[in-house]
């Protein structure tokens, strides 16, 4: 059972709330054509990125991937940061230049967000190592797709992190889907997890649905990785509810499981869970659900009066100020 | 280098590992990743020997065959705060980490907005001479892709003073060295201490006034000594070393061209969409109405480097391919 103090869950609550609500807005926005972009939804993620996120230190390092609006909101990020720079505008929080698929916030550790699958994992090696090379005790998360355990990069991280004993959090979405492809037409892997069992980490494998399993093998994991104890793989299971990308109708995807996912959608499950518990009561839940609304609204207004980016932007920050670089 | 500046006599491999001596030593946040580079060995060719005896394995540490895991670690460790250099051992094995110095290493500064920048440097070896898969010269790719610096020094003094620029520049920088002169014992005055030459800046070891040679890494010696036997045939020639590749010294190459008003480009990577491609286009543009004549590249052939030493011969050019080239041009 769960650590967390009655404020602390509804605090998870409230981030798993808040990915929803913003993704719902976002992606109501792009059907209207509000927003630029490509985006690849979170949608069925939430529990397990909240999870993870609510063991981790406000001061630690998270890596992640083009699915990760989930993960750099859990870090902490501003909704307006975050609707600027999905506009493309010049208070986004990479002042509009890094988009759908590359969030960063490093003030608040949320160090990048790539667009290559599995690319993350040995770069959070070296965030790693750089505190183990400070002696300080931050712990990297980096989070990756199930497709990810397809690509070299992850074996070569996985083995140099075992061997450097480094305090990475290697935590994969196992969301079923690689792309359009499904889990078993790539893999006869049953279990992910156990892709870290050769290098000798230990491969924990939990319901990614289920926030309290994910949050107690994190706080493991992390604490493990605090201690000196070296990286851990986490497996969290979440199903995909939606296509690969905002447009991809999933009809490839077999209904009924889909439709099994939609009912064991992670968000109400939790909030219910909290109500019975009570930790919140029913009108307290429909008033986070208002006040959150309120939120996102509001942070897309400002977003939405924030300026473009002007033409000199464009080759600033290509180097460090000053560099007289090709044109 | 400054009247003070006290030199000492190195080679071109001893000029590389008292740069990242005198890195280590004067910064706590430089450290060293690579295949090989703890002692012993030292390095496979041993260009980082007796380092992590004297600064120990944390800093100097040796890596598993794995040219992924070596850039993601040297990418993560510059977005945690510390300097990192990695070896890559040589060009052709750079294939394996294009992803890593392509995708993330150049594009994070502008991706992240400027919130965000990663001070790293990639050590790799060029123009091996064994074989196909040993021995090339790619710079081009990298100087195609915009947000990493590319160095390409000549001299055992330039190498150091530019490894140790890299060191401390801000942006991902990629340093290459030239097997031939890894490989050459000749040794040459090099200051010592903290010694930089700045990245972007041509050096022009030789001057002339019928043509420029332009030239980088392992063919400035190659075109300094066309320069010396056209001397004798009453040519004059002047020598434009690059030294950097990205930022191109444009003013250095221009101001010397708009005198000579003739150029040969000459690299060991390939003639066709080489390096020297840019700079001819560049020459054109800039100087097309003074030019006696169109710009000539003289380059490697596009082919696979060949194993067969008759070919390899004729593959990358030597000084007598360059002079001929300058005969021709300044007769024209």
């Amino acid at each position: 059972m769960s650590s967390l103090s009655g404020s602390e869950l509804v605090h998870v609550y409230r981030t798993m709330l808040t990915i929803r609500l913003a993704e719902e807005r976002f992606m109501r926005g792009l059907r209207r054509g509000e927003f630029p972009g490509f985006y690849f939804p979170v949608r069925g993620m939430e529990a397990a990125a909240a999870g993870v996120h609510a063991a981790l230190r406000p001061d630690d390092y998270y890596i992640t991937t083009y699915r990760g609006i989930a993960d750099v909101l859990a870090k902490g990020a501003s909704l307006e940061a975050v609707f600027a720079e999905l506009l493309g505008r010049v208070t986004g929080m990479s002042r509009g230049k890094g988009g759908t698929m590359h969030m960063a916030d490093p003030a608040r550790g949320m160090m990048l967000t790539t667009g290559i699958v599995g690319s993350g994992t040995p770069i959070a090696n070296g965030l790693g190592l750089a505190a183990q090379l400070r002696g300080d005790d931050r712990v990297t998360g980096v989070s990756f797709g199930d497709g990810a355990t397809s690509i070299g990069a992850l074996h070569e991280a996985l083995n140099l992190a075992s061997l450097w004993n480094l305090p990475v959090i290697f935590v994969c979405h196992n969301n079923l889907w690689g792309e359009c492809t499904p889990l078993e037409a790539y893999t006869t892997t049953a279990r992910l997890a156990e892709r870290a069992t050769p290098f000798g980490i230990p491969g924990v494998t939990v319901d990614g649905t289920d926030v309290l399993k994910v949050y107690d093998a994190a706080r493991q994991a992390v604490d493990r990785a605090r201690a000196g104890e070296g990286p851990t793989f986490l497996e969290l299971v979440a199903p995909r509810i939606l296509g690969h990308y905002f447009g991809d109708a999933g009809e490839y995807m077999d209904q009924d499981a889909v439709e099994r996912a939609r009912a064991n959608d992670p968000v109400p499950t939790f909030g219910q869970w909290l109500v019975g518990q009570g930790h919140l009561g029913p009108d307290q839940l429909e008033a986070m659900s208002k006040q959150i609304t309120d939120e996102v609204e509001q942070a897309l207004a400002a977003a939405v009066r924030s300026e473009s980016l002007p033409a000199d932007e464009l080759y600033t920050d290509v180097f460090a100020p000053g560099v007289d670089a090709p044109r | 280098m400054t009247a003070t500046q006290t030199t000492r006599e190195m080679t071109f491999g001893e000029a590389i590992n008292d740069a990242l001596d005198v890195a280590l030593a004067s910064d706590p946040t430089v450290f060293l990743l690579g295949e090989d580079i703890a002692d012993p060995p030292g390095g496979v060719v041993r260009l980082t020997k007796g380092l992590s005896t004297k600064y120990g394995t944390d800093r100097v540490r040796a890596t598993p065959i794995s040219e992924q895991a070596i850039a993601g670690a040297a990418i993560g460790a510059a977005l945690g705060g510390l300097r990192p250099v990695a070896e890559i051992m040589l060009m052709d094995f750079m294939t394996l980490v294009m992803d890593q110095l392509v995708n993330h290493a150049a594009k994070h500064r502008y991706m992240s907005g400027g919130t965000s920048h990663l001070p790293l440097t990639v050590r790799t070896r060029i123009g091996h001479r064994r074989g196909a898969q040993h021995s090339s010269s790619y710079e081009a790719w990298f100087m195609h892709a915009p947000g990493i610096k590319v160095c390409a020094p000549a001299t055992a003094a330039d190498a150091k003073g530019l490894l140790l620029s890299c060191i401390a520049d801000d942006d991902p920088c990629l340093f290459l060295e030239p097997t031939p002169m890894v490989r050459s014992r000749r040794r040459s005055q090099v200051p010592t201490g903290d010694y930089r030459v700045p990245i972007g800046q041509a050096a022009v070891p030789r001057t002339g006034s019928d043509v420029s040679i332009i030239s980088y890494g392992q063919q400035t010696p190659a075109a300094l000594d066309a320069a010396a036997t056209l001397a004798d045939e009453g040519i004059s020639a002047e020598v434009v070393d690059l030294r950097s590749l990205v930022p191109l010294d444009h003013r250095t190459v221009l101001t010397s061209v708009a005198k000579t008003r003739r150029a040969v480009v000459t690299h060991a990577a390939a003639r066709f969409a080489g390096p020297g491609a840019e700079l001819s286009a560049m020459i054109h543009e800039e100087l097309f109405d003074q030019l006696a004549c169109p710009v000539r590249r003289v380059a490697a052939a596009f082919t696979p480097v060949p194993f067969a030493p008759s070919l390899e011969q004729i593959h990358t050019p030597d000084a007598a391919t360059i002079a001929e080239a300058v005969r021709e041009v300044v007769r024209q």
